[in-house]
């Protein structure tokens, strides 16, 4: 165990069974998440990308131990977080927490501002009534919302605001550690640059470390300092941000990059359109998951699965021909 | 001058509700050339949306109506016409295309079926020709093996595929005017590409114009000739897509460009904000809609709404800024910040 990793990731699975038939039997098996490693710095933004499907969401919950792994290890500060139980893993919660997606969905409507947000404070801490009130006001000024309005339902906020009450709720025991679930990518645009900027001061202020899950892949630029990218269940390249979005390696990644409308009209487009449909993560296609759509498959791709490594100048990146070795061959 | 198909004038639509009129959009102006494409740009509950029903005169079933102004679709004004009337020209001469192709496709027929209805509709054709047809037109929007396709029903296919066929149902009666109201905003990246070249090479094939609705900055440059900037139900800022991205003019367009990061520059630092939330339609601030988000905001922004005020020729902004009786002198000593990107 490295010190200096807050989050590793030993080759986590996660299978969904799917059941048909009179006797509701096991026929197959959607492979979520497959083989996945990473390792996330204390303090660092780990950005996860990819189109739906890819099954970030689901790692996403696998690491704060909301699925149980099918396979692999999710090591949280050195303890794998799967194994424990009971009054370990309420500990653990205190240290892990979420911000999801959906700010209309993730409050419950019939519950007070304040009580959304201390609730984390009532089931983990013993604090009394006043403290707790205490609290609450700390945090909503923290997140710039009008603590005075923490007597309302959350219906009589905007969505930039309830998701600033979820970020509220989810910082109140002081985690180490925040899965962001597509955070912002509800809000319209200028309330997003606000949310965002909100998450980069938290993260400044309270030595946050993020796994930031979205697919606005600007978004995830800007924010993080490491970008994994996932195809159907796998990892296909995991690269400091600057290099990923200046040099990507995978095909996979070039694609994605260049498919991103530009705010100039005036620009030249120079787009990869990838052919078809994400395959089924039931049913992934052999040798590399990327090679029926890959504009530069070879007969080896579709037989012999490249894995995640680590190349001498340090990119990770699962492909047998990554984009600056196809000069030299 | 070039002919103009869709001709809107001084619209404004609204709701009827308990406690009076709500009015979504107002004073709205805006024309489409033949071939061409206008996006209509904004955050929700710009009054995007509204337009579009307008248009379509399906703003009737949801408890809408239009209020003032008028439609002019190849020399016939809409806003006048009565729904059987309508219900000629919907998905004939004028279709639609909605967000979220899953829920436009009804799930209980097949793929075939639902291109087929609008044809025997309003072609008049029979059911085997219309058949024909459903396949020819599967193929155009480029969905592989359409002979097998064409039998299957929605939930068989992916959401990229769904909304080609929604796509293949608009087109399959040759409209001379595609609505697009966010096509590509439930979709992925990679799917979003392939609709807009689809949509572009549509287009050029065969020469309709198309009113694309988006949130989305990039979306707009790729795809627009001319852009207008919606903001609380008016339009702000109007002009070819170069201009509006060239000189972003109004406070609210330049703040929606510099508050969305890049994918080169810098990263890391502090984004730029429009301070505030969007208002709600029945709550809206006196004088200039955007007053209270404005960083330039003046006294006379705050008293008296805006008027329209030529920027450059053929670029228009609703703003203070560009008008001698706003002082537009005293704005143009103060400096401007430069737009980033």
């Amino acid at each position: 165990m490295n010190a200096e990793y807050v989050l590793e990731l030993r080759g986590v699975k996660k299978y969904f069974p799917i059941r048909s038939g009179l006797l509701n039997r096991v026929v197959g098996q959607v492979k979520a998440v497959d083989d996945v490693s990473l390792s996330i710095r204390k303090g660092e933004t780990f950005g996860l990308v990819g189109e739906s499907g890819c099954g970030k969401s689901t790692l996403g919950r696998v690491v704060l131990n909301l699925h149980k792994a099918t396979e692999g290890e999710v090591n949280f500060n050195g303890t794998d977080v799967q194994k424990l139980a009971g009054s370990e893993l309420r500990r653990l919660r205190k240290q892990m927490q979420i911000i999801f997606q959906d700010p209309f969905g993730s409050l419950n409507p019939r519950f007070l501002v304040k009580d959304i947000i201390g609730e984390p404070l009532r089931l983990h801490e013993r604090m009394t009534e006043r403290e707790i009130d205490k609290r609450v006001v700390e945090l909503m000024e923290l997140v710039g919302l009008d603590a005075t309005r923490r007597n309302r339902y959350p219906n009589e906020f905007s969505g930039g605001q309830r998701q600033r009450i979820g970020i509220a709720r989810a910082i109140a025991l002081n985690p180490e550690f925040i899965v962001a679930d597509e955070a912002v990518s509800a809000l319209d645009v200028s309330v997003q640059s606000q949310v965002i900027n909100l998450l980069m001061k938290l993260q400044r202020e309270l030595g946050l470390t993020f796994l930031f899950i979205a697919h606005g892949l600007n978004v995830v630029r800007h924010i993080s300092d490491r970008v994994g990218v996932m195809y159907l269940g796998k990892i296909v390249e995991i690269a400091p941000t600057e290099e990923l979005f200046a040099k990507p390696l995978h095909p996979y990644t070039a694609a994605l990059l260049s498919a991103i409308p530009r705010p100039d009209p005036t620009r030249k487009r120079e787009r990869i359109v990838l052919q078809g449909d994400v395959p089924s993560p039931a049913n992934p296609p052999s040798g590399c998951r990327f090679h029926p759509r890959c504009p530069a498959a070879k007969a080896k791709c579709s037989v012999e699965e490249p894995l995640l490594k680590e190349r001498e100048d340090g990119r990770q990146i699962a492909c047998h021909f990554p984009l600056d070795e196809g000069l030299a061959q | 001058m070039e002919e103009k198909l869709l001709e809107i004038e001084n619209l404004t639509a609204g709701f009827l509700t308990v406690g009076g009129t709500v009015k979504a959009t107002e004073h709205l102006s805006i024309s489409i050339e033949k071939g061409k494409t206008v996006c209509l740009v904004g955050e929700s509950g710009s009054g995007k949306s509204v337009t579009s029903l307008a248009v379509m005169r399906l703003i009737d079933y949801n408890g809408g109506a239009i209020l003032e102004g008028s439609i002019k679709f190849q020399g016939e004004d809409l806003a006048k016409k009565s729904q059987d009337e309508m219900i000629r020209i919907r998905g004939n001469k004028i279709a639609m295309i909605f967000q979220d192709p899953m829920s436009s496709l009804n799930p209980v027929y097949t793929i075939g079926d639902q291109i087929a209805e609008s044809i025997m509709l309003h072609r008049k054709k029979g059911k085997k020709e219309a058949r024909k047809m459903a396949v020819d037109m599967l193929r155009l929007v480029g969905i592989p093996a359409p002979e097998i396709r064409v039998k299957q029903y929605p939930h068989e296919l992916s959401g990229g595929m769904c909304q080609r066929v929604v796509i293949a149902i608009a087109l399959a009666c040759d409209p001379s005017l595609l609505i697009a109201d966010e096509p590509t905003t439930a979709l992925d990246v990679t799917v979003q590409a392939q609709i807009l070249d689809l949509l572009r090479s549509l287009q050029k094939e065969l020469g309709m114009s198309i009113l694309l609705i988006t949130h989305d900055m990039g979306v707009a440059a790729e795809m627009a000739d001319r852009i207008a900037v919606m903001y609380a139900g008016i339009i702000v800022e109007e002009g070819s897509a170069n201009e509006i991205f060239a000189r972003p003019s109004h406070p609210y367009t330049e703040g929606l460009l510099k508050s969305v990061p890049g994918l080169e520059g810098a990263r890391g630092e502090e984004l730029y904000t429009i301070r505030g939330n969007i208002p709600g339609l029945s709550q809206l601030p006196e004088g200039c809609r955007f007053h209270p988000r404005c960083p330039y905001a003046k006294d006379i922004c705050r008293e008296k709404a805006p008027p329209v005020m030529a920027v450059t020729e053929d670029h228009y902004a609703s703003c203070w800024m560009y008008s001698e009786e706003g002082g537009a002198a005293a704005w143009k000593n103060e400096t401007k910040p430069e737009v980033s990107r």
